[in-house]
Formats: structure tokens, C-alpha cells, sequence
């Protein structure tokens, strides 16, 4: 076990390296929930509301692709971005860009798949009265997303959590490269490895924190506009 | 603006609707046409709420036909108020906004006054009270300038003083020439509001009649029989 005053001391102790690799951490895991949301959100109520031959193989994938292994994420995204590969002349790999692009395409699978049943779960009770409408197809997946935005929060929510406790593919694609690309969950398998578990265990505290205070707020935030908007 | 093309009469020949081995509504001939409100009257399960999703185009027969203006497809100037309406999450004037087809602040205050509701423009249409909710429906069915206004039992689960708003408006909105379709078990409200009255029980259309031939001599045993209060199943 570690020595809790050491991890405590770090905490709160403001060390200025400690609060950058926190910053980064979640501008990568926020940017790439964003990144992610932007295609995801609209992709998943799409495909709730239309059926298509093969909509179901594509539920299938999409539903397990929520579980894929972030190293693989990382290795496909280190390929892309490599040299040699495709988009090697982007020159963003080891980069906390290429850490973004990998965490959003982790996250968008889960966000895709969530959003794709909150949005058909709501279709049911919205069907008549759209069609009674005569609303367009698109304006109807506006309408759901938006009807379903308190719910599409906890959406979002797991999304974040997904990228922010991920430690595969920011490791492959980032490098972990001190002050540059070393995020909370790099920087406690870095200290781990190295021994010193009271840093590690210190910045675990720390990231178990932001994400409980990132749930706060978003939870707040959802409360907020239910009173509002019934 | 109004569409140059009319969806006058909806004609039902020969239609069904069946699901599984389960005939919902069977073999209906039917012509809706412009004129005063037409009551669908009968007990629950009668096939009323069936027959007013087939005219809005909302299910298709499974045999016989429909056709709207002599056309097989329904057009843009139908409007239905269900008997539950999904309120939008946004506020009560959003929802009026939501079904115009172009935005109109003027006429969104327009449509809420003439419900009544232009004190709660700018509450969430969630938070309203059920006959408010059912109001607010009306004007959103309204907003869509409908020839023919489908109401499927909107006053089902009203105190006496909200159905008496909701028919107030629906009295209104037959004045200004819009055909009603309304469907209903109440007879009182039958009474109330219908010009003519298409009577239903188990699926089929068993009698039509103007309102005040329909309520003094009815012509068939069970019309008679539920118009006395007997249970026609």
C-alpha cells in the first residue's frame, strides 16, 4: 500500500506538472467526446429511425464495437497516422491530436449504439404524432435528439468516462512523452511500472475526482433544464 | 397560404385493417366529405380510433382502399389531435411554432389566443395542465391550416370545464369551415357537437345518420340499444 499522506500532499499540494497532465487529460477526453458526439449523435438517431437490409448486422457491430479493446483502437489509429501510413503527412502522431482522434473514435461506437436506443425507445411515443405532422425525415431526427437531450446527457456522460479512464490508445498513439502528451491515465501505468505507487495512487485520486466532478456538473446541468422543461 | 389541391372527400371502400388473425376494422364504406362535424360514435374497441389513423394515412389498409380528393395518397391539409398528444420538449408557443410551415411569431400568438393558451406561451408545453396540453394540440393541429381536423376522443380524460374549452374550440374551428372528424364514446358530447353521426361496434360501420335522426330513431338494434345506456360490446 502506498503512503496515503504522500498521495494526499501531492493532491493538494499544487504541483504545477500534476495540474498539466490533469489539464490535458481532460481537454483530450472532453475534445474527443465532442469530436465524437458530433458524428455519433446524429449517425445513432438515423439509424433508429430507418430500416434498411443489413440494419441489423449494423446494430450488431455497432453495439459491440462499445466494447473494443483500446489498444487495437490505438494500433489502427498509430497506423494511419504513422509515417508511412495514410495520413502520416499530417504529422500529428504523438500529438495529443492523434490522442483525440483515437479517444473519439473509442467513444463514438458507444455513443452511436446509446443514442440509437434512447432515440428508438422515444420514436415509439413520438411515431403518430410526427407522422401526423408530416415531418421529414430529417427534421425528425433533429426533433428526437433534441427531445431527448436529458437523456442523451448520461449518453455523453458514458462516453467521457470511456475516454478519460482509457489507457491503450493514448499510450500507443501519444507516447506518453512528459509535459507533452502524458495523460492522468499514462502517467499512474508510468509510475506504477516505476515504483512509485504513491504518485500513481495520488493521481488516481485526482482522476477519480474529475470524473465525479464532471457527472456533478452534468448531472446539475440535466436537473436544471427537466424543471425547466418539464 | 393554401394548397391548390383539396383532400375532400377521404372515401373509404371496402377498407380493413387487419392484425394477425384480428380484424380491427372490417369492410368499411365510408365518404367523408366537407359539411358539418361527423361524430364517430361507439363503445371502445368499436374501431374508432383505427378508422381515424387510416384517414390521416397513418396505417394502411390491408384490403380495400382509401383515397383522399379521388387521390390514393393523403396530402399536407390533414391535422389530428390524438387522445394522448405527445407535447414537444420545448415551450408551449415552440410547439405551435414546431408544426407551421414557415416561421410566423404573428401567427403563433395568433393560434395561441384563439385557444386561450396565450397566457402560457412561454411555459413548457410538459408543465401544462392535461386540458391545456389538449388546447395546445388543437392550436398545433390548427397551425397546419387543415381542411379536415381528425379529433380522436381529445376529451377523454377531462373534467367537465376543460371539455367544455376543448368543444367551445372545436365548435369554433367547424365554423370557420374545416371539416371535423371526431371520434367519441360520450354521448352527451355526441350530442353536442355532431352534424351527422357514423355509428361503429366490433370493427364495422353498423349505422350513419344525421345527428338528429340518429339520436330520436336510431335504425339499428345497437344504436338503440347503447344510446339507451345498454353495454354494446
Amino acid at each position: 500500500m502506498p503512503d496515503g499522506t504522500s498521495a494526499l500532499q501531492l493532491v493538494f499540494g499544487g504541483d504545477p506538472a500534476l495540474y498539466a497532465i490533469v489539464a490535458l487529460s481532460l481537454y483530450v477526453s472532453v475534445c474527443a467526446v465532442i469530436l465524437a458526439a458530433l458524428v455519433a449523435l446524429p449517425f445513432g438517431a438515423s439509424l433508429a429511425l430507418t430500416r434498411f437490409p443489413g440494419r441489423a448486422f449494423v446494430v450488431v457491430v455497432l453495439n459491440a464495437f462499445m466494447g473494443l479493446p483500446p489498444v487495437v483502437v490505438g494500433l489502427s489509429v498509430y497506423l494511419l497516422l504513422s509515417r508511412s501510413g495514410p495520413l502520416g503527412f499530417l504529422g500529428v502522431l504523438f500529438t495529443p491530436r492523434a490522442m483525440i482522434i483515437a479517444q473519439a473514435l473509442l467513444v463514438m461506437p458507444i455513443i452511436a449504439a446509446l443514442t440509437c436506443q434512447t432515440v428508438e425507445d422515444l420514436w415509439l411515443e413520438y411515431r403518430d404524432e410526427l407522422t401526423a405532422l408530416r415531418v421529414t425525415p430529417a427534421r425528425r431526427v433533429a426533433t428526437l435528439l433534441w427531445d431527448a437531450r436529458f437523456s442523451l446527457v448520461t449518453t455523453l456522460l458514458a462516453g467521457f468516462g470511456r475516454a478519460a479512464a482509457e489507457v491503450g490508445t493514448v499510450m500507443i498513439v501519444g507516447g506518453n512523452i512528459d509535459g507533452f502528451t502524458r495523460t492522468m491515465t499514462t502517467a499512474i501505468a508510468l509510475e506504477t511500472s516505476k515504483g512509485d505507487l504513491p504518485l500513481a495512487m495520488g493521481l488516481g485520486l485526482v482522476l477519480i475526482a474529475l470524473i465525479i466532478v464532471v457527472n456533478a456538473l452534468a448531472w446539475g446541468a440535466r436537473r436544471i433544464g427537466e424543471i425547466r422543461a418539464g | 397560404m393554401r394548397a391548390p389541391i383539396s383532400d375532400l372527400p377521404v372515401a373509404f371502400e371496402q377498407a380493413s385493417l387487419r392484425a394477425g388473425a384480428v380484424n380491427i376494422v372490417s369492410d368499411l364504406d365510408l365518404t367523408l366529405g366537407a359539411g358539418s362535424p361527423t361524430i364517430l360514435f361507439g363503445p371502445n374497441g368499436s374501431g374508432k380510433t383505427t378508422l381515424l389513423r387510416l384517414a390521416m394515412g397513418l396505417v394502411a389498409p390491408t384490403s380495400g382502399r382509401i383515397s383522399w380528393g379521388g387521390r390514393a395518397e393523403p396530402g399536407e391539409r390533414l391535422a389530428m389531435v390524438f387522445q394522448r398528444p405527445v407535447m414537444l420538449r420545448r415551450t408551449a408557443a415552440a410547439n405551435v411554432a414546431y408544426a407551421l410551415r414557415a416561421h410566423d411569431d404573428r401567427r403563433v400568438a395568433e393560434l395561441l389566443d384563439r385557444v386561450g393558451l396565450a397566457h402560457v406561451a412561454g411555459r413548457p408545453a410538459r408543465k401544462l395542465s392535461g386540458g391545456e396540453q389538449q388546447r395546445l394540440a388543437l392550436a398545433r393541429a390548427l397551425a397546419r391550416d387543415p381542411e379536415i381536423l381528425f379529433l380522436d376522443e381529445p376529451t377523454a380524460s377531462l373534467d367537465p370545464a376543460a371539455t367544455k374549452a376543448v368543444e367551445d374550440i372545436v365548435r369554433a374551428v367547424a365554423a370557420s369551415g374545416v371539416k371535423i372528424v371526431m371520434a367519441t364514446h360520450d354521448i352527451g358530447q355526441a350530442r353536442r357537437l355532431a352534424g351527422d353521426v357514423v355509428f361503429l361496434a366490433r370493427g364495422r360501420l353498423v349505422e350513419r345518420a344525421a345527428a338528429a335522426t340518429f339520436f330520436t330513431a336510431p335504425a339499428t338494434p345497437e344504436a338503440a340499444a347503447f344510446l339507451l345506456g345498454d353495454l354494446v360490446i
